[in-house]
């Protein structure tokens, strides 16, 4: 990717899920994305985070930015290498948890951003996600 | 980080006002069902106007303690969520939120005092409904 990486978060504790989205927000309104695009990814990132923490125990969290003239161009990526998701199709369900979750977080993370990557194996998950809007 | 919960008569008030760790918001749940118990509040208004993100996790520590506060006798209200929140949680999808929601605190005590006016459940004491 070109452009930038603006901010790099360790994710070890609760702590760092507010301290996330909190960043998350503060770089999304600084690039210049409005309010409701601010929440999606602050809520999208704290989603992702929980995950982290709870599947994986701990992991990082990246901020990238490679914005033009004509459009902002937010990426977050989200890095572990917990147990990995055997299943992500089933992982994305509505409703699929296999920790007594609601099984809420994927599938409500997908539908907030414009892009969602995830990629998983034993050993390793990556979930990107992707807000791009053009400059009003 | 404590969230303060103040008494009102027969209706408890809290205002939570900073971003709650997931240990702060279970800490504050475990708080306002025990001051209900100890209070026999008979309504608890919960105001979030301050949280700018309320996520999965959040959305079902207010279900789960909404619904614990019915179990003991006690309507939940919130007030405040902010139209982005809205946003966000509807988009995610689901019925994240699953309670009586106003714009702010006056409103959350006016449908409380309603609401439990239209119980009457509580040994003929008119004095509890005038707070
Ligand atoms: N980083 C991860 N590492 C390993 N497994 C994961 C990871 N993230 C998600 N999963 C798996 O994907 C499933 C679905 O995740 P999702 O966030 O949608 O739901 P949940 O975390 O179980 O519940 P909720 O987010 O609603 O509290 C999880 O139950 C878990 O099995
Ligand atoms: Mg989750």
């Amino acid at each position: 990717m070109n452009g930038s990486i603006l901010q790099h978060l360790a994710v070890t504790t609760a702590t760092d899920i507010v301290r996330a989205r909190s960043v998350a927000r503060q770089e999304a309104a600084r690039i210049g994305f409005g309010l409701a695009d601010q929440t999606r990814l602050a809520t999208a990132v704290s989603e992702l985070a929980r995950n982290v923490l709870k599947y994986a125990t701990e992991g990082s969290c990246t901020i990238h930015e490679d914005s033009t003239p004509v459009e902002m161009r937010l990426h977050i990526t989200m890095e572990d290498h917990g147990p990995g998701i055997p299943d992500i199709t089933a992982a994305m369900k509505d409703g699929y948890s296999t920790g007594g979750g609601m099984g809420a977080g994927l599938p409500g993370t997908r539908r907030l951003v414009d892009k969602f990557e995830i990629e998983s194996s034993p050993g390793f998950t990556r979930v990107t996600i992707s807000m791009v809007r053009k400059r009003q | 980080m404590k969230v303060p919960i103040i008494r009102l008569g027969k209706v408890l008030l809290v205002s939570i006002q900073v971003d709650l760790t997931d240990a702060a918001a279970l800490q504050f749940q475990e708080d306002l069902i025990n001051r209900i118990s100890e209070t026999e509040a008979l309504g608890v208004a919960i105001d979030i106007t301050s949280l700018d993100v309320v996520d999965s996790y959040m959305a079902r520590v207010i279900n789960d303690t909404a619904s614990m506060a019915r179990l003991l006798g006690a309507e939940v209200v919130i007030s405040g969520v902010q139209p982005f929140v809205a946003l966000a949680l509807v988009e995610m999808g689901r019925e994240l939120i699953n309670v009586d929601c106003v714009f702010n605190l006056e409103q959350a005590l006016k449908k409380l005092e309603v609401s439990i006016a239209a119980r009457g459940d509580r040994g003929g004491n008119r004095d509890t409904y005038e707070w």
